[in-house]
């Protein structure tokens, strides 16, 4: 009987082994967004976003603060957060999904599908992103690029500056996880 | 045995974590910061008078004020525009905390020069602070020759000082209030009646129609106004449209001066008997400098 619950126990153990070693975290992940326009090139950088990947599902979630973005010009970064984002009715960005195909992803460098729901200004849209990973056995980092609609997540550019403004902004990302241990 | 199973319960489950829970751990793992309230007005100026706000470092603001005659003079006065009082400025931001200015205003050909510091910033999160502080001071010099020529003035005695204390606080995304209480000096006065140090306070305060668009309201009521003249207390309402870089403020106020010193104690029209004057104010900001680099290396350095 005893002998039972220790192969349970042990088989428990195991599984929990064999989907690798959990939790992966970043705190300070890297964002970017950058509008080209005739006008203007407007690029914002964000150094503090956070991301977990459980690769026991292949899930990620990330969230990023809206405040935390970074404008060269400081007009510009009140603007964006008082009248296009309205950061304080929408503090943060969030996203989670599923790297496809997790468990059959080696250490080797690849390209991954991630499937999942973005959520900006407080509207939800769901993506697919294309993102290299690199993973070993301390730290998972993917790296990727994809395009935004403005007008998808109900943000309104006025018409003085719609021509300071693209419709289609390009968000880059970096992130590195390490092993998350608590 | 029970915690054999209980053992491999947790385990068990714990396999299967959901999207919401990670969530939960990027929740804890937000490192706890101050952020600081931003845009409380959107303009350094609430009407008439300084707002908390002031433009960022590098920030060089041009800003033209008009105030017309009383709206009450009628159709032959074409409604006071007949008549205007301008006030052009340079503003500019040394730091993100500290912004100084010089302007010239038409009334009484007067020069002024300001310096505004932010002592206190509203915040939340940790070791969060309720209000906005700021210092103003500025002085001003009046050129016009009203004067006798027997009797001509010392540059010192055409001088007038003001300070204030600039107290604000943003309720919510839509509200703000703002406390001003204001001392002005003046090195010279007309009759003995007069006092050389005059002493207000003030309120004033914003409503957000739209993202762009707000209503505002301004008073400062004089404890010991001036005798020489029918002093009254300075009211404006008015509305502020925002749009890119400039910053539109259309008002109407009993007010026809655009400095301290003047609108606080030299308003003479009463606003509710019709002596209105339409009035706006206008500013264009340019970026000097680009200072984001900085600001990044500064959050690294925080985080480490």
């Amino acid at each position: 009987m005893k002998s039972l619950y220790i192969t349970l126990l042990c088989s428990a153990l195991c599984s929990t082994l064999s989907y690798g070693q959990g939790k992966f975290l970043t705190k300070q992940g890297y964002t970017s967004f950058f509008s080209s326009s005739p006008i203007e090139d407007i690029k914002a950088d964000n150094n503090q976003v956070l991301s977990i990947i459980d690769t026991s599902t292949g899930t990620i979630a990330i969230s990023i603060l809206m405040k935390s973005f970074m404008f060269e010009k400081s007009l510009m970064q009140e603007h964006f957060n008082e009248n296009y984002v309205e950061s304080d009715t929408y503090p943060k960005a969030t996203f989670k999904g599923q790297i496809l195909n997790f468990e059959t992803l080696d250490q080797n460098k690849q390209t991954t599908t991630i499937k999942g729901a973005i959520t900006i200004h407080g509207v939800t849209k769901n993506i697919e992103i294309k993102a290299m990973m690199l993973q070993s056995e301390k730290s998972i980092a993917l790296k990727g690029k994809f395009p935004i609609k403005v007008a998808d997540f109900d943000i309104k550019i006025p018409s003085v500056v719609i021509n300071n403004i693209a419709e289609i902004v390009e968000v880059s990302f970096e992130l590195d996880h390490q092993l998350y241990t608590k | 045995m029970k915690n054999f199973l209980i053992v491999f319960a947790v385990l068990a489950i714990g396999l299967q974590t959901k999207a919401q829970d990670l969530f939960d751990i990027l929740e804890n793992e937000t490192p706890q910061t101050k952020s600081y309230t931003t845009s409380t007005f959107k303009g350094t100026r609430i009407l008439n008078g300084h707002s908390i706000e002031n433009r960022k470092k590098g920030i060089l603001e041009f800003v033209i004020s008009h105030r017309f005659g009383r709206v009450n003079l009628g159709a032959e006065e074409l409604y006071g525009l007949d008549q205007s009082n301008i006030r052009f400025a340079f503003e500019y931001g040394i730091i993100d905390d500290i912004m100084i200015g010089v302007g010239r205003s038409s009334f009484d050909k007067t020069y002024d020069a300001f310096l505004k510091y932010k002592v206190l910033k509203q915040s939340e999160g940790k070791n969060s602070f309720p209000f906005t502080v700021s210092l103003f001071g500025s002085v001003a010099h009046k050129t016009l020759k009203d004067f006798d020529p027997e009797d001509e003035p010392s540059f010192s005695e055409r001088l007038f000082y003001t300070s204030q204390l600039l107290i604000a606080r943003k309720f919510s995304s839509g509200v703000s209030i703002q406390i001003m209480p204001s001392y002005i000096h003046r090195n010279s006065v007309k009759i003995a009646e007069d006092s050389n140090d005059i002493f207000a306070i003030g309120i004033g305060g914003r409503v957000k129609l739209t993202k762009r668009i707000s209503v505002n309201g301004e008073y400062h009521y004089t404890i010991n106004p001036l005798e020489s003249i029918d002093a009254s207390n300075s009211l404006a309402f008015g509305i502020d449209i925002e749009t890119g870089g400039h910053v539109f403020q259309i008002i109407l106020s009993n007010s026809i001066t655009m400095i301290e010193k003047s609108f606080i104690t030299e308003s003479t029209d009463d606003f509710f008997e019709g002596d209105v004057h339409l009035g706006f104010n206008i500013s264009r900001a340019f970026q000097f400098g680009k200072h984001k680099k900085k600001k990044l290396q500064k959050m690294k350095e925080s985080e480490q």
